[in-house]
């Protein structure tokens, strides 16, 4: 594993083992982010997974049942009993924030009018009727689903950076500041051993002159 | 700060019109180029939910891949009346897959 380039002196050495200190440490937190995004990730995503069987069996039902009513009458017609909706759906766009994530959270507003067919009885086949009634008995549904499976997306993304994250600090910052605090404390004890050799040489010379 | 948003559907003709009845916005596409306008132009405007049929998911899915990175709007591709193409169940394999490193969800099926 390389080293950092730094001259081996005290100082470079007492800096060195800060980082190494704070990069510990931040690995052991990042490390502990992990396993709790993956623990929520779980539960988000069994929960994404039910939500979307669901959807999967119930929407193409409800909108099968559309075009069974466009079988029956002309489809302008149906456009035209459709061009006016009596009901104007309204998101509240707020965020909520799972660790660390900003993730959509959406509520529905209930509209004002309490109709929810937009036309009148007699301009309509009854089939219209009844897929629009299951449609919008989806609709909370559908946005649930839209809801979770945001929040697994950004969720998958985020465990994925993380331990990109945690790996650096792991299998690259970690060994490398370790190697190079290494390499600073032998340097060191070199130069100590060789300043001692070489203050016994000296001695023994200025004796040897003396004598 | 709560802002309010719109629901979108794109889709074939026939997937979408319902969905006019419920309050929704709809926009008809047909091919890649007419699904990414409809993406870029839906994506500044004030829509929270943008539901797309998932035969046009698959075409566009570059387009997808990059709302993705942000909150709001939520692309989510939904089965048409055709019926689903796994197309979503897929992404949410692929998201597993990309967050615990192995699919261990979804692998009672296929």
């Amino acid at each position: 594993m390389a080293r950092l380039a730094v001259n081996p002196t005290r100082m470079e050495l007492r800096r060195l083992k800060t980082r190494l200190k704070t990069a510990t440490r931040g690995h052991k937190l990042l490390k502990d982010k992990s396993d709790e995004m993956i623990r929520q990730f779980m539960s988000f995503i069994k929960e994404n997974k039910k939500l979307r069987e669901e959807i999967e069996k119930e929407l193409p039902d409800a909108l099968r049942s559309f075009v069974l009513a466009r079988a029956v009458t002309s489809s302008q017609e149906i456009e035209q009993a459709l061009c006016m909706p009596a009901k104007k759906v309204d998101i509240d766009m707020d965020t909520k924030n799972v660790m660390g994530v900003d993730v959509p959270s959406l509520k529905i507003t209930p509209s004002e009018s309490g109709d929810i067919l937009p036309y009148a009885f007699p301009s309509a086949p009854y089939e219209l009727d009844a897929a629009i009634l299951k449609l919008s008995s989806l609709m909370r549904k559908l946005l649930q689903l839209a809801e979770t499976e945001k929040t697994c997306n950004m969720l998958a993304d985020e465990i994925e950076k993380n331990r990109r994250r945690v790996n650096a600090l792991e299998y690259v910052m970690i060994p490398q500041l370790n190697e190079t605090i290494k390499y600073i404390l032998m340097k060191m004890d070199e130069n100590e051993r060789a300043s001692l050799t070489r203050l016994m040489k000296v001695k023994s010379m200025i004796e040897n002159r003396d004598d | 700060m709560i802002k309010t948003g719109k629901i979108a559907v794109i889709g074939d003709k026939d997937s979408v019109i319902a969905f006019k009845a419920v309050g929704a916005e709809t926009f008809v596409a047909t091919n890649v180029f007419e699904i990414n306008d409809t993406l870029r132009e839906l994506a500044k405007g004030d829509y929270a939910v943008v539901f797309i049929t998932e035969q046009l998911a698959e075409i566009a899915s570059d387009t997808l891949n990059k709302l993705k990175s942000r909150p709001y709007p939520v692309v989510i591709p939904i089965p048409s009346q055709a019926g689903s193409t796994g197309f979503a169940m897929n992404g949410l394999k692929k998201d597993v897959e990309r967050a615990i490193g192995a699919d261990i969800i979804f692998n009672d099926k296929n």
